[in-house]
């Protein structure tokens, strides 16, 4: 089974409203450059100038934030869920 | 891009980080790089109306201030929320070593005693203008007991997504409304990022995500609030809790913009931030000097301030810079040291938070941060009956005796402290 990203309701348009789809990437950074091949244009959504994951996303692999792994260098298997999620308000 | 229609005083949603512009619905987040969206108003319209004259004819809730308030029309939900008490705390200003000392009391807040009633008086009468009938949150309490609360009062139905561990009195105090609680088994930021899945999915009006830009707004009052009851002056330092940022950013924002319409006059200020060590990325990305915060994972009994990823933790940081603010943080037992300070000297039971507050206000004052001869207002949040389980066993215990006069005799004879103390 491959990897599945969940797609957030900001970025549907570029996905034309697919809100989840498939890689066979490694790592979350080689998954983004995989999504860019297919949906041009996401990329610079989620990375800044410098290639860096924006301030105000997080992404998620198996519901751990990627800043608690390995960043965009944690690695995929098969079955594992992406998330992308923008950054929320208090509670 | 088409000129945006404008609503009461407001004219568009905003992307804070890349300026681009959005109609006035319910969206949060910049479609170009996930920036947050602000409501942008139009100042010159509202200095015209918005004057000290008018406001004093108005009724005492944060409402008085409603074309800074981000509703096309009169709201609909809380509007009686608002216009706390502001103390003057003299007995606690001894104890801190500071000239002058107040406390602005959202711990009786109305209807369930925290700040969160206005943050959700703003969302849901916002929901209602632009037709939702459903309301829901991500909450680490205190906000699921106002949505619930509120949405009861309006006849609207409400989901309440909540951590598993939160403390009894605010588990209660949701599920007494009626409303659907769903509790996660996971921290808030897990709630959180479920919550954020779950908006995409149903058409609610979720408060704290597709309704954020209006619902944050909200927070704004107590600031207003604050220099109106000071006599229409900026207090030289303000101290506010912190748990994603978005309360601190709120209250500089709105002395930033009572100096715009004109309302008070421009001054020097500080604003200060509080965390509890146990989740304090703020803080901790303060001390080190940097601009951005590095994500924690929350272990505190300040339970309403366990936001390990604070969404506005980089403005919050900003707001130091600017304002010559200083955050800091402290442990469980100065929180539960700080909630028994603010009771014995000023009568006033505060939740976890609150004691976050007075006791890095305490840290703040003695390091110099606050100079002693300065004036401080603190920021209290939220009420000390919702989280009884973190300071019963540590306030006094009840002395026991049978209804006999020779007892309470013996009682103050054996225990000379119950009298000299």
């Amino acid at each position: 089974m491959p990897v599945q990203i969940r797609i957030p309701t900001p970025l549907r348009k570029l996905t034309h409203v697919e809100e989840v789809v498939e890689t066979s990437a490694e790592t979350v950074g080689t998954a983004i450059t995989d999504l860019e091949s297919r949906y041009p244009g996401i990329q610079e959504r989620l990375l800044d100038d410098e290639g860096q994951v924006r301030r105000f996303v997080n992404v998620y692999v198996n519901e751990e934030d990627i800043r608690f792994l390995q960043e965009k260098d944690t690695p995929l298997k098969d079955g594992d869920e992406v998330s992308i999620i923008p950054a929320i308000a208090g509670g | 891009m088409a000129k945006l229609k404008t609503q009461g005083f407001m004219k568009a949603l905003q992307c804070r980080e890349c300026g681009r512009e959005y109609p006035l619905e319910a969206r949060h987040v910049c479609e170009f790089d996930f920036g947050p969206l602000e409501v942008v108003y139009d100042y010159d319209k509202i200095k015209t109306k918005l004057t000290r004259a008018a406001i004093a004819k108005r009724p005492q809730s944060m409402w008085r201030y409603r074309e800074l308030l981000p509703v096309a029309k009169a709201p609909t939900v809380g509007v009686e929320v608002g216009f706390t008490p502001l103390i003057k705390a003299d007995r606690l200003a001894k104890r801190l070593g500071i000239r002058e000392l107040w406390i602005k009391n959202d711990a009786v807040n109305y209807p369930t005693l925290s700040f969160k009633d206005r943050v959700v008086s703003v969302a849901l009468s916002r929901a209602r203008e632009l037709g939702y009938e459903t309301v829901a949150c991500a909450s680490t309490g205190n906000l699921a007991n106002s949505v619930a609360a509120n949405a009861a009062a309006s006849g609207m139905k409400a989901f309440v997504f909540i951590p598993h561990d939160l403390e009894k009195g605010k588990v209660v105090n949701s599920l007494i409304y009626d409303a659907n609680v769903i509790s996660i088994k996971g921290h808030y930021d897990e709630v959180n990022r479920l919550c954020a899945e779950i908006a995409g999915k149903y058409n609610w009006a979720f408060v704290n995500v597709n309704m954020r830009p209006y619902y944050a707004e909200g927070s704004k009052s107590q600031g207003f609030e604050i220099l109106e009851q000071l006599g229409w002056k900026i207090p030289r330092h303000t101290v506010v809790p912190m748990a994603s940022g978005s309360l601190l950013t709120k209250i500089h924002k709105s002395y930033q913009e009572f100096i715009k319409v004109g309302l008070v006059k421009k001054s020097n200020y500080s604003v200060h931030g509080a965390q509890a060590t146990g989740c304090s990325p703020i803080s901790a990305a303060y001390r080190e000097g940097q601009d951005f915060f590095k994500p924690v994972k929350p272990d505190t009994i300040a339970k309403s301030l366990a936001i390990g990823t604070p969404a506005d933790g980089f403005y919050a940081l900003k707001v130091f810079k600017e304002t010559g603010g200083a955050s800091d943080d402290v442990t469980d037992d100065e929180i539960r040291d700080g909630i028994k300070m603010l009771a014995e000297t000023e009568g006033i039971f505060a939740e976890t938070a609150g004691g976050v507050t007075v006791g890095v206000a305490k840290k703040l004052i003695a390091s110099g941060a606050i100079p002693a001869d300065d004036s401080a207002v603190l920021c209290i949040t939220g009420n000390g009956l919702k989280t009884l389980d973190a300071v019963e066993n540590h306030a006094r215990s009840t002395r026991n005796i049978s209804p006999s006069l020779r007892e309470f005799d013996a009682l103050l004879d054996r225990d000379k402290t119950l009298i000299t103390k």
